[in-house]
């Protein structure tokens, strides 16, 4: 398998802030890949020095094979790139902007970009000007979808888009991901992330906390657990990796180290199960632990 | 019952202006530098003026032949104003009312725009609407502010003026119709941000219209009438006919016609009454004039850096060159006119002479160095302009999704360097060529007013891409500088360079203009020397500053 981004000990300052200290990212050819944190973690500050637009401090970056900085202009010709913030000139009409963005990027396909316009909804003939936030949005992701290119870099993409739109943007991730392309997606979004991502990169204060795959990175973390038993469980006090455990008479209440699971419910089983409900931590719940792990220490 | 109602109503009625104080309060706050340096810089450059104009011209025989010249000279008229007489304070205001009335009508209409269309276009004025604020609020707000710093300004004048020792009334004739103007104007510019959505395109309706106010002024005092005493002159109706005028006409120190500045309050009161009526009616971030739909598909040539660059500068380029092409045709026409009424006036020649910085015996030629000098530095503001686009495209953000394409920073760059460059050539040459053809009606033969002229601008060339220069060189080392810099580079040579004769700097200071290096042409022959130089001063900061927007990072 090989790799399209490859960034190691990323270090960018401004002045006196560090924006990133010794950030990692990996993204493997052809995976979606999600870009978790919170404002202010260093997601638009990596994505720039991965686009050439701020030049890294010190340490490893490697973008499809290329110097991001060095190599930029061949390597724009392979990606496409969505901001955050999309600010477009006033007075051109959307649908010039598009095919101007294509025409830079080195060309787009017609046939993509009527298709993408029906979808979503966009009229090209308004002046940029006259565009919601989400329509702008809009505008960056038609162009990026209409090129024809390996990877696409998408800064919080969706945060101004309606849920139709959000299920017509996740529609075309996949539709590239099954084209063997490569995607990087900073989002807010959990359940997007959730949902399109193969693996995702969590980063804090301008440093990778967590990477992994999904599943990977829930076995971190606990599961919750609610039980409903014959007899009234006890004992389960006594076990490892068992917190914030609550019994009122035949009910139980805990959450579960992903390891210590299985013998949780090897406990329970004597008891007499009636009726088990797991779930697995939610990506947001992985995320509020790594949040609530900082304020506890500050 | 139907008084209670009437109460009601009322209280409606106020509620539009609710929460204005606060705006007030938030526009001083936003303003707290720009508005001192403006009030502060023409107040300074007002004191400035009036040292060297006593150490000029310090007896009334001196005051009384500078102006008789004037006054038979179309061309001073134009640009200064009409001669009320020969005391001191009478030469200030033939001298200066016109000029500083530019500068505080522009401190108007950009604090106007700036409160009113600018927070609508960007959206904080939604936020702003969605609070406790009435809807007419932002606006009066916008004028408050406004006025009080054309009051302010009207009193340091004032002070000013009297401190020099002059006549207590009319220094406040001359304050008040140069405060008044900055108001009149103020209300142009607040209609002017009810007609369109984006508030470029009302500070540029303003900009037109305090031009076409200079312009207009202008043609009337060049067409009035000489009194018998040979200085003062009665103008035509085209000077009634705007604030400027209406400044210069109240006749300060001499008949102190305060009545006539009743006239700018009655045109600030129906371009703000126009404004609160359209702001009544119409719905939030929307204009008078309706954004029309653009195509769906880009043209072919706008597809590129190059054809992106054109696109955004096509629209500063089209409005200068207009605006310069028809001054230097106008210049043109004059020779005649000038030729009959300056033959044998030694003073005349010299003020020509000081403008330029020519030393030849023939005035029409000393004219014409004088006037390419002064369309080489107007050229310059069109350079400025164009290149601080550079700035403006990447503090908006524009840029970034332009570099995240396969574009070349160079290449980027040197598509809005080659607008500005082949642009401000362009003009000179259309400018030389309708300064020839105006001139030509005189001498009836085109070719050798072709042959004097045309050389004449574009030798103007190198020292307006000095301008280009330099700004990318800020562009290059200092973004966040670029525009502050730029336009104080362009306003220092503005001064230094147009005034620097006239104010009487000494020439160590004149120096730093690149404009007080140009060979004077046609009235001397062209040395190639400072021609070279200033391009390769050009060239040289320019590549230096590309080079350092190469390796450095983006900055919003």
């Amino acid at each position: 398998m090989t790799t399209s981004i490859s960034v190691s000990g990323l270090v960018k300052t401004f002045g006196r802030t560090r924006a990133l200290d010794g950030l990692e990212l990996s993204v493997d050819t052809g995976e979606v890949h999600g870009f978790l944190g919170p404002n202010g973690a260093g997601k638009s500050t990596t994505i720039r020095v991965l686009l050439g637009l701020l030049r890294a401090d010190s340490g490893e970056v490697s973008l499809l094979g290329g110097h991001p900085w060095k190599d930029a202009v061949g390597l724009h010709r392979r990606l496409a790139y969505v901001p955050g913030d999309v600010s477009l000139w006033p007075n051109l009409s959307g649908g010039e902007a598009i095919d101007l963005f294509g025409a830079l990027r080195g060309g787009l396909d017609p046939k993509r970009r009527a298709d993408l316009l029906e979808r979503f909804q966009l009229d090209p003939t308004k002046k940029c000007r006259t565009y919601s936030k989400g329509n702008r949005q809009k505008v960056a992701v038609v162009a990026a979808f209409a090129s024809d290119v390996e990877l696409y870099i998408l800064d919080e993409p969706t945060s101004g888009l309606d849920p139709l739109m959000e299920a017509v943007f996740q529609e075309c991730v996949r539709e590239v991901r099954e084209q063997g392309r490569t995607v990087l997606l900073s989002s807010h979004i959990f359940s997007e992330v959730e949902a399109l991502c193969d693996r995702v990169s969590i980063v804090r204060e301008g440093r990778t906390v967590e990477s992994g795959t999904l599943a990977q990175l829930r076995h971190l973390t606990r599961t919750s657990v609610k039980v409903e038993t014959v007899r009234p469980p006890v004992g389960l006090d006594t076990l490892t990796g068992v917190h914030n455990l609550v019994v009122e008479g035949h009910r139980a209440a805990f959450d579960v180290e992903t390891a210590a699971l299985g013998d949780a419910i090897a406990h329970l089983t004597p008891f007499g199960i009636e009726t088990l409900h797991s779930a697995p931590p939610s990506l947001e719940e992985l995320f509020l632990r790594h949040y609530e792990r900082e304020r506890v220490s500050a | 019952m139907s008084a209670s109602r009437d109460g009601a109503a009322r209280a409606t009625d106020m509620s539009a202006f609710t929460g204005t104080w606060r705006l007030v309060r938030l526009a001083l706050r936003r303003d707290r530098i720009q508005l001192p340096v403006w009030i502060l810089g023409i107040t300074v450059m007002l004191s400035s003026s009036l040292a060297s104009l006593a150490k000029t011209y310090p007896t009334e025989a001196e005051r009384a032949t500078v102006l008789k010249t004037a006054a038979n000279t179309p061309t001073i008229l134009v640009l200064r104003g009409p001669p009320t007489g020969t005391g001191e304070g009478q030469l200030y205001a033939f001298q200066l009312i016109a000029f500083l009335c530019v500068l505080a009508a522009f401190m108007s209409t950009l604090a106007v725009v700036r409160h009113t269309r600018q927070n609508e276009e960007t959206g904080r004025a939604e936020m702003i609407g969605a609070t406790v604020v009435g809807r007419f609020a932002p606006l009066t707000a916008a004028l408050t502010v406004v006025i009080l710093s054309n009051a302010l300004l009207g009193v340091l004048i004032t002070g000013v003026l009297a401190g020099d020792g002059q006549d207590a009334q009319g220094a406040a004739v001359f304050a008040t119709g140069l405060a008044l103007n900055g108001i009149a104007f103020a209300g142009i510019a607040a209609f002017a941000a009810q007609l369109t959505d984006s508030a470029r395109s009302a500070n540029g309706i303003a900009a037109a219209a305090i031009g076409v106010a200079y312009a207009l002024r202008g043609a009337g005092d060049a067409l009035g009438d000489v009194h018998a005493d040979g200085i003062r002159i009665t103008s035509a109706w085209p000077s009634w006919t705007n604030p400027i005028g209406w400044a210069q006409q109240a006749f300060p120190f001499d008949a102190n016609r305060w009545w006539v500045l009743l006239l700018p309050l009655a045109l600030f009161a129906i371009g703000t009454g126009t404004a609160f009526a359209i702001s009544e009616h119409r719905d939030w971030g929307t204009g008078l004039l309706p954004s029309r739909p653009g195509p769906a598909k880009a043209p072919r040539a706008l597809l590129s850096p190059v054809g992106l660059a054109w696109r955004l500068q096509r629209g500063i380029l089209l409005g200068w060159a207009i605006g310069i092409v028809a001054l230097a045709a106008g210049v043109g026409t004059l020779t005649d006119a000038l030729r009959e009424a300056m033959e044998d006036n030694a003073n005349a020649n010299d003020l020509i002479r000081r403008l330029g910085n020519s030393t030849t015996a023939d005035l029409i030629t000393a004219f014409y160095s004088s006037m390419a000098t002064v369309t080489g530095l107007i050229v310059a503001g069109y350079v400025v302009q164009a290149t601080l686009r550079l700035r403006t495209e990447e503090a908006a953000g524009h840029l970034e999704p332009v570099l995240a394409t396969a574009t070349a920073r160079y290449r980027w760059l040197a598509a809005h360097l080659a607008c500005a460059v082949l642009g401000s050539g362009a003009i000179l040459l259309a400018s030389g060529a309708a300064m020839a053809l105006g001139a030509s009606k005189a001498s009836g033969d085109l070719g050798e007013s072709m042959g004097e002229l045309v050389p004449a601008l574009l030798v103007q060339w190198p020292a307006t891409l000095v301008f280009a220069g330099i700004v990318v060189a800020v562009f290059g080392v200092l973004p966040r500088y670029t525009i502050a810099l730029g336009s104080t580079a362009f306003v220092l040579s503005l001064v230094f360079g147009l005034f620097g004769g006239l104010l009487d700097l000494p020439q160590a200071v004149r120096d730093l203009s690149p404009f007080s290096h140009v060979p004077a042409l046609p009235a001397v022959d062209v040395s190639w020397t400072p021609v070279v130089l200033m391009t390769a001063a050009a060239v040289v900061s320019a590549a230096g500053g590309a080079v350092a927007f190469r390796r450095r990072d983006l900055s919003t």
